[in-house]
């Protein structure tokens, strides 16, 4: 019974001292316009950051100006400029939306602010424990050196109408499309959602999940890939069009799920089918789910370049985006859609109640249905299955 | 004869085309093969090295891709050429060149990518005529799976092709009609005994084929080279050449530009060997045919095919309606699933959101369009008008480099030329972009202009010159007034074609300039056919506005001079 009371005791006098100095943050933080270089491609998410702009400026005076990118990449490349040219402070980028690749590569190269995760009050809210989603990106720890924002999981939607009972797992949804031949297909493997497909593939079908952590080398390529490729030698020729051609990307095949074509679709977003049959895009019977182990999901996160001019601001700005009123708007489906990151067990239940009473939708899956979040394996596994699967089916 | 009159005009006419036409495409093909060859700068790429070489040798598909650009553009040019030739025996004498150009006009009208995304939803297995047709003819409840869109065999691909080329080929076979006494020749023939169909390809068609020769290398050109209509229509696992290459520049991988830059040479390799292959058999038919023809034999057997060809053609465009039809229901519709032959809601939605995107990408369609077609306007007729004051019937050359920009594939050049625009910190404006718009604009119009130029009556001239007026009054008092119509429907031709480029926006405009067409080629491969249908029914709307202004603005302005006729067009 003694670590319980130790521990308590350490946070009632770390408190304080925390409070303190998040107060100086705050304080220094009025006035400041954060340039959030985010990827702009989608309007509901362009018109979120402005609503949080507009929600900041009234409680702490900070706004935010979104920088719209084509690719998250740009305002690396701009940082790693304002580095080799020696600016060191009064940088143009105050915060990036990053993930994966581009966080290792800033990381690697002491391009970021931190760790400053520890210092937001809202941290509290999340699941801080060693290998949880909310401190690993793409199996690379963060260290408190972004702070999540957003989430994004593997999920599949079907029509209730046609398919009563979908398959939960690779293995059945092998068997359902033998017995149902063309009304399968996944898009096309250059796609990055074709490709999450084939990844959530491996991990349910990988001797060893545990080995996808580490980079892919030639050897162990081949030994966890060996049992996916003879599934998918065998899932190739029941899907639609014989697995000759393949949708586009996670749109056409949503296109072709409301068109009947097929009776499946899929999407790194489990709001996604929501927010489709919101806008007319598919038959209010649609449902969507996780395979039954549990499905890839990763969180988007917000990082502060090593020399942003607004840190104190953008720090209140991430602060902002861990509040369970903020998390809660943003999983609403008529604004963003997205899921929370916080841990609903560390929630009160005043911020309970506000999850509770979000609009919901049928199409919405719930939590159960959704499952644990599998983590990302190494990117160049990513990598790998996509010119292997090249190589394989290219004709 | 020649003359020294208007010499300076001339040589500011041949200065802006070399400068403003012909350098960017040597431009571009340069620094496209620098690419090819490992020189790009902009990505680290300073030695020269045959590695991109090897590197598109060992892309997945390339030899595929080859074979299915060979099959779609021989394919479709051939096939739309026989029959159009078809349908021209068959209908030639029912109506006159002028109303053939008024039942064409609007499939010449219709930009490429609209017609495709209308086609694609129309023959889809879930499309239009699966849905008006199920179940109770069909007995489908869902859709079969069958490919007949984005089928491997590219047969899709070339059905859309064929609804574009074949009224393109039937103007200029009727326009070439019109050049030939046509009809004296027939009945000639007819009375030898020779049969309806046989007299066609035996008298006619050794006369009219060297007058269409450059449009079918046009055609075989752009047939072997188009990117718009093939990503909506064609094979995608792989795609055709034109399309893989695209999509290498496209990559977020830079290092595939130099690969991509090697494929784009091989694309002009290709048209090129597609036009020398063609040109051969050119030669091959033309011996053959003599000795055939002057066997003499009077069959009757070519008939049935006439008839056939007239036929198909009558379908060709019967799904080109449908196929804009259809778009236009989309735009208007809420939710239509299959097997509905018509939508089960309707909606205003799509069109009540200019906010959305649509509304600046008409904007600047609008603008690019009009500024290109200003431009190249301007240069034609001043290029027409030096060719007058000099006395000077133009030269072979100076005709190929009116088509030079028709027959080099926009692939091979235009990548390059971005590379050029951006050292001179020109990529992604729109200067650029309508520079590079105009590229294609300028021959057009100078193709569509020139005739009726000519036919312009010299005695009016003549008479305005013996009353006293000068080179500049006449061009403006008396040569721009009368040719009004035609100089209009020129402008109308140029302007569709402009509305109609897809690589010139996508490639030089930088991903910064969108138009209807970049816009509607994206949206085609998304999940909201409802918003695709309204850019494609705006980027098909335009063309039809400008066609439709070129015909009712000289009556307006000129309703108190009833007999101006611009000449005998």
């Amino acid at each position: 019974m003694r670590l319980p009371v130790l521990a308590a005791l350490a946070a009632s006098f770390a408190l304080p001292a925390l409070a303190d100095a998040w107060d100086d943050t705050v304080a220094a933080a009025r006035g400041q316009t954060v340039y959030w270089n985010a990827w702009g491609g989608d309007e509901r998410t362009n018109d979120f950051i402005a609503w949080a702009s507009g929600e900041l400026e009234a409680k702490y005076g900070v706004t935010i100006s979104q920088v719209k990118l084509s690719d998250t990449a740009e305002a690396v490349t701009r940082v790693i400029a304002e580095k080799a040219a020696g600016q060191d402070e009064g940088g143009s980028v105050d915060m990036i939306w990053i993930n994966g690749a581009n966080f290792l590569s800033m990381k690697e190269q002491g391009l970021l602010h931190g760790p400053f995760l520890g210092n937001l009050p809202n941290a509290a809210y999340l699941d801080l424990s060693n290998g949880s989603a909310a401190v690993v990106d793409f199996t690379i720890p963060t260290e408190g050196y972004e702070s999540p924002w957003r989430l994004a999981k593997f999920v599949l939607t079907h029509d209730s109408a046609r398919v009563a009972e979908p398959p939960k797992s690779m293995t059945s949804l092998l068997e359902w499309s033998k017995a149902n031949p063309g009304r399968f297909t996944h898009p096309s493997v250059s796609n990055f959602m074709g490709a999450t497909f084939l990844k959530q593939a491996l991990i349910e079908l990988a001797p060893d999940a545990a080995i996808l952590r580490d980079e892919a080398t030639e050897e162990t390529f081949y030994a966890a890939t060996e049992p996916l490729w003879a599934w998918y030698d065998q899932l190739r020729p029941t899907l639609w069009r014989g697995g000759e051609t393949f949708p586009e990307n996670e749109s056409v095949l949503q296109q072709m799920l409301n068109d009947g074509e097929v009776d499946f679709a899929m999407a790194f977003d489990p709001a996604a089918a929501a927010a489709a049959v919101e806008r007319g895009l598919l038959p209010d019977t649609v449902r969507s789910y996780a395979p039954a182990g549990g499905s890839i999901g990763n969180i988007s996160f917000v990082a502060i370049p090593f020399n942003a001019s607004h840190k104190e601001g953008a720090m209140v700005v991430a602060n902002f985006l861990l509040d369970p009123a903020t998390q809660a708007k943003a999983q609403d489906i008529t604004v963003l859609g997205s899921y929370s990151v916080l841990d609903p067990t560390k929630l009160d239940d005043t911020a309970k109640a506000a999850f509770a009473a979000l609009p919901s939708s049928p199409a919405l899956p719930s939590n159960e249905a959704l499952g644990p979040t599998l983590n990302e394996p190494h990117p160049s596994w990513m990598t790998r299955i996509t010119e292997e699967w090249a190589k394989r089916y290219t004709e | 004869m020649t003359s020294t009159e208007g010499r300076p005009l001339r040589l500011l006419v041949l200065v802006v085309v070399l400068a403003g036409l012909v350098l960017p495409i040597l431009a571009g093909l340069w620094e496209t093969a620098r690419a090819a060859f490992g020189i790009l700068p902009a990505i680290g790429a300073e030695t020269v090295s045959v590695v991109p070489w090897r590197q598109l040798l060992s892309q997945p598909g390339f030899g595929t891709s080859l074979m299915l650009t060979l099959w779609t553009g021989f394919a479709s040019t051939l096939l739309a050429l026989l029959l159009a030739a078809g349908f021209a025996a068959a209908m030639h004498e029912r109506f006159g060149p002028r109303d053939g150009a008024r039942i064409i006009a609007p499939f010449l009208a219709t930009p490429h990518a609209a017609l495709a995304i209308g086609l694609a939803f129309l023959i889809a297995p879930s499309g239009w005529i699966a849905r008006l047709l199920s179940p109770w003819a069909t007995g489908w409840d869902l859709p079969p799976d069958i490919a007949t869109v984005h089928d491997g065999m590219g047969l899709a691909l070339i059905l859309g092709l064929l609804v574009k080329e074949v009224p393109f080929f039937l103007l200029v076979i009727l326009a070439a009609l019109s050049q030939l006494p046509a009809r004296r020749h027939l009945r000639a023939a007819r009375a030898l005994g020779y049969g309806r169909g046989v007299a066609w390809i035996k008298v006619l068609g050794p006369q009219v084929y060297p007058l269409i020769r450059l449009p079918v290398y046009v055609v075989l050109s752009f047939a072997l080279s188009v990117v718009d209509m093939a990503i909506i229509l064609g094979p995608s696992n792989p795609p055709v050449l034109s399309v893989a290459v695209t999509r290498w520049f496209l990559a977020a991988d830079t290092t595939l530009i130099l690969p991509a830059s090697a494929a784009a040479l091989v694309q002009s390799g290709v048209v090129i060997l597609g036009i020398a292959l063609w040109w051969g058999a050119e030669r091959a038919i033309i011996g053959i045919g003599r000795v055939w023809i002057r066997r003499g034999g009077r069959g009757l057997s070519a008939e049935p095919g006439i008839m056939a060809a007239g036929g198909v053609t009558l379908l060709l465009m019967a799904l080109g309606a449908a196929a804009i039809v259809a778009l236009m229901l989309w735009s208007l519709a809420w939710r239509w699933s299959f097997p509905q032959p018509l939508p089960e809601s309707w909606s205003l939605g799509a069109w009540m959101r200019p906010g959305a995107g649509w509304g600046a990408a008409l904007g600047d369609t609008l603008a690019i369009g009009l500024a290109a077609t200003a431009l190249s306007l301007v240069l034609a007729v001043a290029w027409l008008e030096g060719e007058d004051r000099a006395h000077m019937p133009r030269a072979r050359w100076a005709e190929a480099m009116i088509y030079l920009p028709l027959l080099v594939p926009q692939i091979a050049f235009l990548y390059g030329l971005n590379v050029a625009f951006l050292r001179l910190g020109l990529s992604g404006n729109m200067g650029a972009v309508i520079w590079a718009h105009a590229l294609f604009v300028f021959p057009y119009v100078m193709i569509a202009l020139s005739d009726p130029w000519r036919a312009l009556d010299p005695k009016l001239l003549r008479a305005a010159a013996a009353l006293g007026a000068g080179p500049a009054r006449r061009l403006f008092a008396v040569k721009l007034p009368i040719l009004l119509r035609p100089i209009l429907t020129a402008a109308a031709i140029g302007f569709a074609v402009s509305v109609a480029q897809y690589l010139p926006t996508l490639f030089i405009g930088a991903g910064r300039v969108a138009t209807l067409t970049t816009e509607a080629v994206t949206l085609s491969s998304g999940s909201d056919r409802r918003v695709t249908g309204v850019y494609a029914v705006l980027q098909a709307a335009l063309p039809f506005a400008a066609y439709l202004a070129a015909l009712t603005l000289p009556t307006l302005l000129q309703r108190n001079r009833a007999g101006l006729s611009g000449g005998v067009a």
